[in-house]
């Protein structure tokens, strides 16, 4: 982190947050013919939001967004938001610490989060007499890990400022 | 009232109140849905919220499919219709058996005064996407309640059985598929007409006829057919074909291993079936065992 220098963000705009959560949502919903390996991208946003908008992005957000995937796919009510929002929870609870790292430490941390927002929904759906998907059901979360470092670069894209050298500038 | 602090520094309850909030609501519902199913009107709103999206994420898929129909080349469509040509004929002897066969079946059921069967108004439906739930085996069709599509109702592809409507939403419908863990069809095997049950596996592409004894007559090969027995899927449709019968003397029963007939290509144009008449034949009035049955029975044992 020390070689690459703190650059002040801009104020993140709701608007495109909101944009980027659609977006993943929509994303989401694209009719695979094959589950193994896809990444679930609406985890991915709302993760990143909650570890760098603690204030903005929280619980109840990512439990609405759980609850509208549950419909959309026709699984269990609630397997999906129980899942985000402990996500949420743990995001929300380690943005301090996962913001000092550099991206692909980042994307460990991310990793471990994803995995057991996985597990959740997995404990869950055993309690309630489904298929156990087999071991590639979580290769999902590890594609959506290796995309963390490319999904900062795009969703901090739009608070960075121009970077123009300017000595006479204070910030 | 001093001690509070600012109205800066208020963010509203602790993460870990917020989390047990969220998680206790999750696990009401989820018991809700899975054990008493309540939960179907609000997953109807929510299903009408996320209808915009899901068109939106499917549009470009159904418009890639649309554009290369259109430019299908004439080879290709040659060929089809040659194919097509040589199918037809060869159903032509079918069917032209199949009319003789229906007519002298309707003069038979007639002559058993049995309740007519009468087959009801179909619904073409498409299958957009497999549902993305890798816990169960479904896939969503574009016929929702607008339709006329009711839950219960049996899916067929141009093979055999697909599965049943599990649930209705105003404009789509999900279909469990006869592989579903949770999915049971009662069956018949077509050689020797021996019923049984057949369940969905937990691996997802395969059927289990369980409960048969291991002396049972199947053979590998036998082709099972609906029993109809249920109420809800129609007689004799084609369901599965028997893979692999494993006799063990250890256990009761054979493990009997099935695959199904349809859904193996890619067949995206299903059909709904109308809902089966609700009563089996045998529980019609004239084939229920009368009063004076035995009374005649006894005596004729007394000639």
């Amino acid at each position: 982190m020390a070689a690459n220098p703190q650059h002040i963000l801009l104020p993140v705009r709701v608007s495109f947050m909101a944009a980027s959560v659609i977006a993943a949502l929509a994303f989401n919903l694209l009719p695979w013919q094959d589950l193994r390996g896809v990444p679930d991208l609406l985890a991915l946003v709302l993760t990143f939001w909650c570890v760098h908008q603690p204030r903005k992005m929280g619980i109840g957000i990512a439990w609405a967004l759980g609850l509208l995937m549950d419909t959309a796919n026709g699984a269990l009510f609630g397997q999906h938001a129980l899942a985000y929002a402990a996500l949420a929870y743990a995001a929300q609870g380690l943005h301090r610490r996962i913001l000092g790292f550099s991206p692909w430490q980042q994307a460990l941390h991310v990793l471990v989060l994803l995995l057991g927002s996985q597990l959740i929904m997995l404990a869950v759906r055993m309690i309630a007499g489904g298929t156990y998907p087999g071991a590639s059901f979580f290769l999902g979360s590890v594609v959506c890990a290796a995309l963390w470092p490319l999904a900062s670069f795009i969703l901090l894209a739009p608070q960075r400022r121009a970077e123009e050298v300017d000595e006479t500038r204070p910030i | 009232m001093e001690h509070t602090p600012p109205q800066f520094f208020h963010r509203g309850p602790a993460p870990i109140a917020r989390l047990t909030f969220f998680a206790l609501l999750s696990v009401f519902l989820m018991v809700l849905d899975a054990r008493f199913r309540y939960a179907e009107p609000l997953r109807q709103v929510l299903a009408i919220a996320a209808y915009p999206l899901q068109q939106i994420a499917t549009a470009p898929f159904v418009a890639l499919a649309r554009a290369r129909e259109f430019f299908s080349s004439q080879a290709d469509l040659r060929e089809q219709n040659a194919l097509l040509r040589a199918q037809k004929l060869r159903d032509a002897e079918d069917l032209l058996t199949l009319q003789a066969l229906r007519a002298e079946n309707e003069s038979m059921r007639r002559l058993l005064a049995a309740k007519e069967q009468v087959p009801g108004e179909a619904i073409f439906a498409e299958i957009l996407y497999a549902g993305r739930d890798p816990f169960s085996r479904k896939v969503i069709i574009d016929r929702g309640v607008q339709h006329g599509v009711q839950t219960g109702q049996a899916v067929i592809d141009s093979s055999g059985v697909l599965g049943q409507v599990t649930r209705v939403q105003s404009l789509l419908s999900e279909v469990t598929l006869i592989v579903d863990k949770d999915h049971a069809i009662p069956v018949q095997v077509v050689r020797n007409g021996l019923r049984g049950v057949a369940y969905g596996s937990g691996d997802g592409t395969t059927l289990e006829l369980r409960h048969m004894a291991s002396n049972a007559e199947v053979e590998t090969g036998d082709v099972l057919v609906t029993s109809g027995l249920d109420g809800l899927y129609p007689r004799g449709l084609p369901v599965a074909k028997i893979a692999k019968v494993e006799r063990d003397a250890a256990y009761a029963f054979a493990k009997i291993v099935c695959l199904p007939v349809a859904g193996t290509t890619r067949h995206h144009q299903v059909l709904v079936l109308a809902p089966a008449a609700g009563t089996p034949a045998w529980s019609s009035e004239s084939d229920r065992p009368k009063k004076g049955a035995r009374a005649k029975r006894s005596a004729r044992k007394g000639e």
